[in-house]
């Protein structure tokens, strides 16, 4: 078997409304894949199913071959997840949350200690263990939920939306650090409503809205499949309008043939693009 | 097993920081129920040849246990579970329900028995008739598990914080003055007394009132005080399985 997760005709619904609908998806060993949709799309759901939090309505996952809903207890050492909002203990410091999780994931005393210190170091908050969890910035919190979640090496690594409500300089060490843990062999799934995240991050991108997987691919493939060059029309009559070329030239030759007295811009398209078409909507809301 | 005292360790790392504002406002309310009821109201009033200072001291105990037990285990959990969703960090672990049941509510026990010592220390001081004999360290004990196991149970089972309140309005609060701390179950008529025998506090307060005054033990209350246990302990291990995968 060499897909790291498997999920095939995966449902869940609350009270009758459909929140994930007929998933089919496989992501492989050290991939980064990303899931990209607004927020309510179903991809915390989504995530904590596979995190054994929320039973699914029907369907199955495998992670590392292990049957989830068979086997939860052993699935739970494959993974390691960084969960959207901060479930950091608040009563704890930095090096003492480690601790716990440490314990709970069975890590000796001496290995313990070890590990504390070198993943510390790994995401630069040597000098922050002994710091209770409200002293310190967002994103060394969110470093922190980094750090734990690695604590007993999983082989697979949640992270939902792990850069949400951080600064751009902070966002960027996020990433660096996602792409280091990539590089180093863990296969990482990721969630996110910031298409420059999935660009920029993900190997490959599945979009997601209301549930249902509308597309899924590199995120180069999401755009040559809709056109490379966008190019926007801001018109009196109907607002702005997009069209999408596979190249520059084709796109120049339609703009020459437009009428005057539209406002036209040429860029790259990007995955929001590939949203909006998809979807209709914007990936951010409006 | 030893995830639970993983669970408890973390829980008394938390506890040692801030012992000391803990104890003071956890001797807060039994010592103002000691002095509106023991010494205030009860002055003068002889409980079948007992002073009613020496009655009311093992009630307030078991009232004591009660309160910071579930408060201790369930308060804490509600708050974990919905508001800072670390408890999910528990159930995404690979460590047993029991041992995670069993660890959430252990920080409760802990809490019910370090004020209930507290509050013993300085009821020694006023109360000359108390002794503590192992049947009182039991039944403490039991009292603090059932309580603890309730909270537990409870925070499991809410869907929001004002739930908590609403358990602690319903249940809780007629069980502080209807569970025979501050009067004798016996004094009342007989369809209410049956109906406060079925508050676990009225076992706890009986229990803990005899072995405090040496007096015959009430075994009976003993076990239905360890069949409420049993109650809540099944009942949590319920909601935990109900709540994961």
């Amino acid at each position: 078997m060499s897909s790291m997760i498997e999920i095939s005709g995966l449902k869940k619904e609350y009270s009758r409304k459909k929140v994930v609908d007929n998933l089919n998806l496989e992501v492989g060993r050290g991939e980064l894949f990303g899931f990209l949709g607004p927020n309510g799309a179903g991809k915390t759901t989504t995530i904590r199913i596979l995190t054994t939090l929320t039973k699914p309505s029907s369907g199955r996952v495998f992670i590392n071959g292990i049957d989830v809903a068979k086997d939860p207890s052993r699935v739970k050492s494959e993974f390691g997840v960084v969960q959207q909002h901060l479930s950091l203990n608040r009563d704890l410091t930095i090096g003492e949350n480690l601790e716990l999780h440490a314990r709970l994931h069975h890590l000796q005393s001496r290995e313990r200690k070890e590990r504390i210190a070198e993943l510390l170091d790994y995401v630069g908050l040597s000098d922050h263990s002994d710091q209770l969890i409200d002293s310190v910035s967002g994103g060394m919190k969110r470093r922190a939920m980094i750090a734990r979640a690695l604590i007993h090496r999983p082989k697979l690594l949640f992270l939902d939306e792990p850069t949400v409500g951080l600064d751009a300089q902070t966002r960027r060490r996020v990433w660096d650090l996602i792409r280091r843990m990539n590089l180093e062999g863990s296969t990482v799934f990721l969630t996110t409503h910031y298409i420059e995240e999935a660009e920029a991050l993900c190997q490959r991108v599945g979009i997601l809205h209301h549930g249902r997987l509308m597309a899924l691919g590199s995120p180069l493939e999401l755009r040559q499949r809709l056109g490379m060059v966008a190019v926007e029309m801001q018109g009196e009559a109907c607002g702005t309008t997009y069209r999408y070329f596979p190249d520059r030239s084709s796109a120049s030759r339609f703009i020459q043939d437009l009428p005057g007295s539209e406002r036209v811009v040429m860029r790259e398209s990007n995955l929001e693009d590939v949203f909006i078409e998809l979807t209709g909507e914007k990936v951010m809301g409006d | 097993m030893i995830d639970a005292f993983s669970i408890l360790w973390s829980d008394l790392t938390a506890l040692k920081r801030r012992w000391p504002r803990y104890l003071l406002t956890t001797l807060m309310s039994p010592l103002l129920y000691l002095m509106a009821f023991g010494w205030g109201l009860g002055r003068g009033i002889d409980m079948n040849g007992t002073s009613y200072l020496d009655f009311v001291i093992p009630g307030i105990i078991a009232l004591t246990a009660m309160t910071t037990s579930f408060n201790g285990a369930g308060t804490r959990l509600n708050v974990d579970r919905l508001y800072f969703k670390s408890f999910d960090e528990c159930l995404m672990a690979p460590v047993e329900l029991p041992s995670i049941l069993l660890g959430k509510a252990l920080i409760g026990v802990v809490r019910g028995i370090l004020s209930s010592v507290a509050f013993l220390l300085v009821a020694f001081l006023i109360a000359r008739h108390i002794h503590i004999t192992l049947p009182f360290v039991l039944g403490l004990l039991l009292s603090c598990l059932t309580f603890a196991f309730l909270g537990v149970l409870a925070a499991l089972l809410a869907r929001s914080h004002e739930d908590m309140a609403t358990f602690g309005s319903l249940i809780l609060m007629p069980m502080t003055f209807l569970g025979g701390t501050f009067f004798s179950v016996s004094q009342v008529p007989f369809g209410l007394k049956m109906a406060l025998y079925a508050l676990p506090l009225t076992h706890s307060s009986l229990f803990l009132r005899a072995a405090a005054l040496d007096q015959p033990l009430p075994w009976s209350s003993f076990l239905v005080l360890f069949l409420f246990f049993l109650l809540f302990l099944g009942g949590g291990m319920m909601a935990l399985r109900r709540m994961s995968v």
